[in-house]
């Protein structure tokens, strides 16, 4: 990696539960050009924070959908959202009922236990 | 703690699992399924953008036998052949099948169309454009289900282990991700189709889930594993520019289709010098372009990236557009102009041809403890082809399910409650664990990952596998004391834990193999045996007994004179 790639972004993430008072909190990560929102995602639970709850399967390919989140206010598949050398906001979905931070009740009725 | 009852436990909803609970259902069983993951949005199946081999004979004219030739051919000898047969033989009647139940394979006038693939003799590969051949099948089995009142899916469910009583599987101890809650099920037939292991290795083309759960679940259970050491590594796996929202294999059919060249640092072909036969026809063999891949890396070379570059710009622009459709857009999203340069590609762990060693039923040496798609063992031996993957999950994920639904009706519920409390308790008391102090399962998990990347990807030596296995041993040992957060529900740490714990287990199942196989063959290279020996030419089994890894070494299964007469 040259110098000039040696950046972070500073992911903003809503943690915690449906009832709490939104709390925020930062997270600085190295910045890759090319880098996903959710390749930072999974960076912090494996580098930073193991607590924060996320929802992904495929990681990259965009084709299990499970990975969708508010980023910067729009609703974007995290996967594919591009990460930049910035403050980025991350979000629960608002219309889906929170489960804990990232992670909203997207699971089909007729799929629970 | 829940407790629900079913006659066919089916664990993990890819492609051969999904296909397990119609064929189960379709023959009179209750069935339930689970995924840790959402149903059908999980596994590998979901994301094979590939394509599927079957002898359709669509395209030119074509015989399963001629399509099991070439199955057993790239296996080195190590096919469990009845298995490849079966895969083979009723690979067309699933496609078919698929296509009744909606999936729109491509076509071309009358019929559907077929590509050729390397490896394979014929054109037999089928596909759903544009690279959408897995998200159409998994829509296609998901909306099947639905149809199915006697399929109870169920999702973000991870199976832990699984409950024998008496020589029988009777169920399975699972946990709840949502509420970190465990769950309890008692069948009368289990059938693990949550194989795939490419999370363990860093470099990997599969989704989050494929742990090796069901190796180290079946290990546990007493069944015996085959062919461990046999770790598909992808070719020519995508590595620069970073490219997202793509699958990282999806180069391959455009390769075939297009001729897109391979070439080292210095822009020469080069998969030729290594018997891979390959200029100017993209037949290689998996196992012989990754070898050639690394082997220039390996002499200086490599692309910057540490792979090979994949060249389509002798194509023209018209044609390119025509056979990438809609991709072409998205990749030049990503920065990507084919008509004006190459990308870096090179070889990561896609597929596990090793599994658990079943019957022609499906069925381990436990009883009622079955066995579909890549957690099966065998089918390809040393070497996978190309589209035979997902043949295999609808093949085996069918005969998993009429097989298991039929051994029902003549089993009564077996449960043992006291059995249930000895596997539950410790399980349990692992989950109500909380310690905020050391290492995360998560970070473990990534030393693993970089480790068995490192020292038991395509290249291996006697020396490097003997010091994973030590450091493997040594972080079971560190599993009590990981450290899991306290924040609740959907307690990431604690799924993590059990998946990290059948990491390892897993891959100390591949280390503890390919350490005995002194020989190369296939998809296991030995830099300390470069040349494979007639003698091993022989699978190897693998079992626990009294809690410690076994191997040993049993003649492959042939077709039998009067079956080869017939093929």
């Amino acid at each position: 990696m040259s110098e000039a790639t040696l950046k972070t972004a500073i992911l903003r993430i809503r943690r915690g539960l449906l009832n709490e008072v939104a709390r925020y909190r930062d997270y600085n990560v190295p910045y890759e050009e090319g880098m996903s929102v959710l390749d930072a995602l999974r960076w912090i639970r494996a580098n930073l924070d193991s607590t924060l709850a996320i929802r992904y399967s495929c990681i990259n390919a965009n084709a299990c959908k499970t990975c969708m989140a508010l980023v910067n206010g729009e609703v974007e598949y995290t996967c594919i959202a591009r990460l930049t050398p910035d403050i980025i906001t991350v979000e629960p979905l608002p219309k889906r009922p929170l489960i804990r931070d990232l992670v909203t009740d997207t699971v089909p009725d007729d799929e629970k236990l | 703690m829940l407790h629900l009852s079913t006659d066919v436990l089916i664990v993990g909803a890819g492609g051969a699992g999904m296909y397990a609970a119609v064929a189960a259902a379709r023959s009179g069983a209750s069935v339930i399924l689970l995924d840790k993951s959402l149903v059908g949005r999980g596994g590998a199946t979901v994301m094979a953008q590939m394509t599927v081999a079957a002898a359709l004979g669509q395209q030119e004219p074509d015989h399963w036998t001629i399509h099991l030739e070439d199955t057993l051919r790239a296996g080195r000898g190590l096919c469990n052949e009845e298995l490849s047969a079966l895969v083979c033989e009723a690979g067309p009647k699933r496609i078919l099948e698929m296509e009744s139940w909606g999936t729109r394979w491509a076509r071309e006038g009358a019929h559907i169309k077929q590509e050729m693939a390397p490896g394979h003799s014929r054109r037999r590969c089928c596909y759903v454009d544009f690279l959408n051949t897995g998200p159409a099948v998994a829509a296609t089995l998901r909306r099947k289900l639905s149809e199915i009142p006697e399929i109870r899916r169920i999702s973000n469910v991870t199976v832990i282990e699984i409950l024998v009583h008496e020589g029988r599987a009777v169920g399975a101890v699972a946990l709840d991700i949502n509420e970190g809650e465990l769950v309890t099920f008692q069948a009368k037939a289990v059938i693990l189709a949550a194989g795939g292991l490419t999370k363990v290795y860093e470099r990997n083309s599969a989704s989050a889930n494929m742990a090796g759960e069901a190796y180290a679940m079946a290990l546990g259970a007493g069944a015996e594993l085959v062919d461990m050491e046999f770790v598909q590594f992808f070719p020519i796996g995508h590595l620069a520019p970073r490219l997202v929202g793509m699958d990282p294999i999806m180069w391959d059919p455009f390769r075939y289709k297009l001729g897109g060249k391979l070439l080292n640092g210095h822009f020469e072909e080069f998969v030729d010098r290594y018997g891979g036969a390959d200029f100017g026809k993209y037949t290689a063999t998996r196992d012989v372009a990754s070898y050639a891949i690394l082997k220039e890396v390996e002499a200086g070379r490599g692309s910057p990236h540490g792979g090979a570059y994949l060249d389509f710009r002798h194509i023209a622009e018209r044609e390119l557009r025509a056979a990438f459709g809609p991709v072409i857009d998205r990749l030049l999203k990503n920065g990507i102009d084919l008509n004006k340069m190459p990308v870096e590609v090179g070889p990561m762990a896609h597929y596990h041809m090793g599994g658990i060693r079943v019957s022609t039923n499906m069925e381990s040496r436990i009883k009622g403890l079955y066995a579909a798609g890549e957690a099966v063992g065998g089918a390809n031996g040393a070497n996978r082809l190309s589209g035979n993957a997902i043949t295999e999950a609808f093949v085996f994920g069918e005969r998993a399910g009429s097989s298991a639904a039929r051994a029902v009706q003549q089993t009564s519920i077996a449960w043992n409650q006291i059995a249930v409390d000895a596997h539950a308790e410790p399980i349990r008391e692992l989950t109500s664990r909380r310690s905020k102090n050391g290492v995360s399962p998560a970070a473990c998990q990534t030393e693993l990952q970089n480790l068995m990347w490192k020292m038991v990807g395509p290249f291996r030596t006697g020396d490097k596998l003997a010091a994973v296995l030590e450091r493997i041993k040594g972080m079971r040992r560190e599993l009590p004391n990981l450290s899991i957060g306290s924040e609740e529900p959907f307690n990431l740490d604690i799924q993590d834990w059990f998946e990290l714990r059948a990491m390892l287990a897993t891959a100390e199942m591949v280390v503890t193999a390919a350490l005995a196989r002194t020989e190369s063959r296939g998809a296991h290279q030995r830099e300390d045996f470069p040349d494979s020996n007639a003698a091993l030419e022989k699978n190897q089994v693998l079992e626990l007994s009294d809690g410690k890894l076994r191997s040993r070494w049993v003649d492959p299964i042939r077709l039998t004179a009067r079956e080869a007469s017939h093929v």
